[in-house]
């Protein structure tokens, strides 16, 4: 069991501080929710804690995870859905791990077939990414998780713009994860879903506006303090 | 004439236009899978900006071993590398986009290639460099671009997984410990070196038709990846063979014909191909 440890984390890029003093832990085996308002700094901790971005200061602890073994889900608009890739091949680099630039993906090949089956894909792996529609592109991107099969899983808005079957269906496999002991944490912006769904939550609004039992975090007071602080560097 | 006069004839008779033909199938065969993958970049004005950059190098290559392929190859290939390199520098650095500084560098290098070469040669030299002279191609020259043709085939088969993961999703190929910029740049010294090839058939101005032309025309017919490669490199092919009888009959410029055949191409794509007007509109 793996959890993340955040110790004092700063991320600035770009001349701007997007995360300020992020201290705490999402616990081995939790399902934590990330909110807060635009421009929070939300994808910018997911991409420190994948690795991708550099930490200003402070410190991630991955429990002696590698940052490039941990299972992510970048957010949509990063992923070119027009290029002409078969979504076999596209689930098929979620063995990228184990076969990186040139070696042959092993046992990971035969893990494609029942990754397309579990998230309502079976037998298209000959189709091109492009043909689909955006909730079946989440959907392959899901099966490239499961293909990872990382202790750690990180999605960054894994619902947005999606229809609400597939929505209902990723959540259960996100619900599969959590009950098999992986730590789950997702960037959210539907607080209702965040309450209905998740244990924990990580209210932040560039620094930590509250972190815990969602109960305790998504109160009218701590969403309140969250929005004037957006608000304060608005008007920076 | 005879058909097999009029389309075979040129090739059997006349070595010169048996060595142009060799070319263009060799720079078919590199320029069009390079081609197809800065289209699928959306890097296409990338490339016609790198083949204005890659003159200054071919023009001081020119003033040094006169009219020859391998010097104004190493020039143009230093010369492209320099501007791709600072221009993602200047882009990653400053607030500059990298379009933005790409169309900077490559005026600048336009101009002053034009510039070094009414230092020293003739306007004959300046039309040679500008427009190609494939119909004068030599043994040095052709051993170059076919070279070039097979290392880029060899590096795209080498690179093919991690630039594919790269144009589909960066994010997740950067989370995952892939190194993107890495094989961005090995990509773009690719693109620079089938810049170098194309120049000796087409010039530096038009050294970039064989390249996005059949690209673009393939983008209509093939929808997967190797399929775009093939169709891209065969129509690179045909254009040049079909550019070569057009000018050998018709007395044009090689050069611009080849460049239009790839044209014709890609009309005829557009209005016919999966995908084109007349498709679509059924």
């Amino acid at each position: 069991m793996t959890g993340i440890a955040l110790h004092g984390v700063t991320v600035a890029y770009g001349g701007r501080t997007a995360v300020q003093g992020v201290s705490g832990r999402f616990a081995p085996g939790s399902l934590t929710a990330v909110a807060g308002p635009n421009g929070a700094g939300k994808s910018t901790l997911m991409k420190a804690v994948a690795g991708v971005l550099a930490v200003t200061a402070g410190r991630i602890d991955r429990g002696g995870l590698l940052a490039r073994h941990l299972g992510i889900l970048p957010q949509a608009a990063e992923t070119d859905r027009s290029f002409p890739i078969s979504v076999g091949d596209a689930v098929l680099l979620g063995a990228w791990a184990h076969m990186g630039a040139l070696r042959g993906a092993g046992a990971a090949a035969g893990r494609v077939r029942d990754a397309l089956q579990a998230v309502g894909l079976a037998g298209m792996e000959g189709r091109p990414v492009g043909a689909l529609s955006a909730g079946q592109v989440q959907r392959v991107l899901f099966a490239r998780l499961l293909v990872q099969d990382a202790p750690v899983i990180l999605l960054d808005e894994p619902f947005n713009a999606i229809d609400a079957r597939t929505t209902a269906d990723l959540l259960a496999l996100l619900h599969g994860w959590h009950a098999e002991g992986r730590t789950v944490v997702a960037v959210l912006h539907d607080l209702d879903q965040v309450r209905a769904v998740f244990p924990d939550t990580l209210l932040l609004a560039r620094e930590v506006v509250a972190w815990g039992p969602t109960a305790a975090v998504l109160t009218p007071g701590n969403l309140a303090r969250a929005r004037d602080m957006a608000a304060a560097w608005e008007a920076a | 004439m005879t058909a097999y006069d009029a389309l075979v004839g040129p090739f059997v008779e006349f070595g010169f236009m048996r060595r142009a033909l060799v070319a263009c199938l060799a720079l078919g065969a590199g320029s069009g899978p390079v081609g197809v993958l800065l289209l699928l970049r959306r890097m296409s004005l990338v490339g016609d900006a790198m083949s204005h950059a890659v003159l200054p190098g071919a023009a001081a290559g020119f003033l040094l071993g006169g009219l020859s392929l391998p010097w104004m190859g190493a020039g143009g290939m230093v010369a492209g590398l320099l501007v791709a390199g600072l221009s993602g520098l200047v882009s990653r650095t400053t607030a500059l986009r990298e379009d933005a500084s790409f169309a900077g560098f490559y005026l600048t290098s336009l101009a002053a290639g034009v510039l070094i070469v009414s230092l020293r040669g003739s306007s004959i030299d300046l039309l040679h460099v500008l427009f190609g002279t494939i119909l004068a191609i030599d043994d040095a020259a052709l051993f170059l671009v076919a070279g070039i043709a097979s290392v880029t085939l060899l590096v795209l088969a080498a690179v093919y997984r991690p630039l594919v993961a790269e144009c589909f999703d960066p994010g997740f190929l950067r989370a995952v410990g892939g190194r993107g910029s890495l094989y961005h740049l090995l990509f773009l010294g690719l693109v620079v070196m089938n810049l170098v090839a194309g120049f000796q058939a087409l010039g530096t101005l038009m050294a970039v038709g064989l390249m996005m032309l059949p690209a673009a025309a393939a983008r209509l017919w093939a929808a997967t990846l190797p399929g775009l490669a093939a169709v891209a490199a065969g129509i690179a092919a045909a254009s040049g063979y079909a550019g070569l009888v057009l000018s050998f009959h018709l007395g044009t410029a090689s050069g611009p014909s080849i460049v239009l055949a790839a044209s014709l191409c890609l009309g005829v794509s557009i209005l016919f191909g999966r995908g084109g007007m007349l498709r679509r509109s059924r």
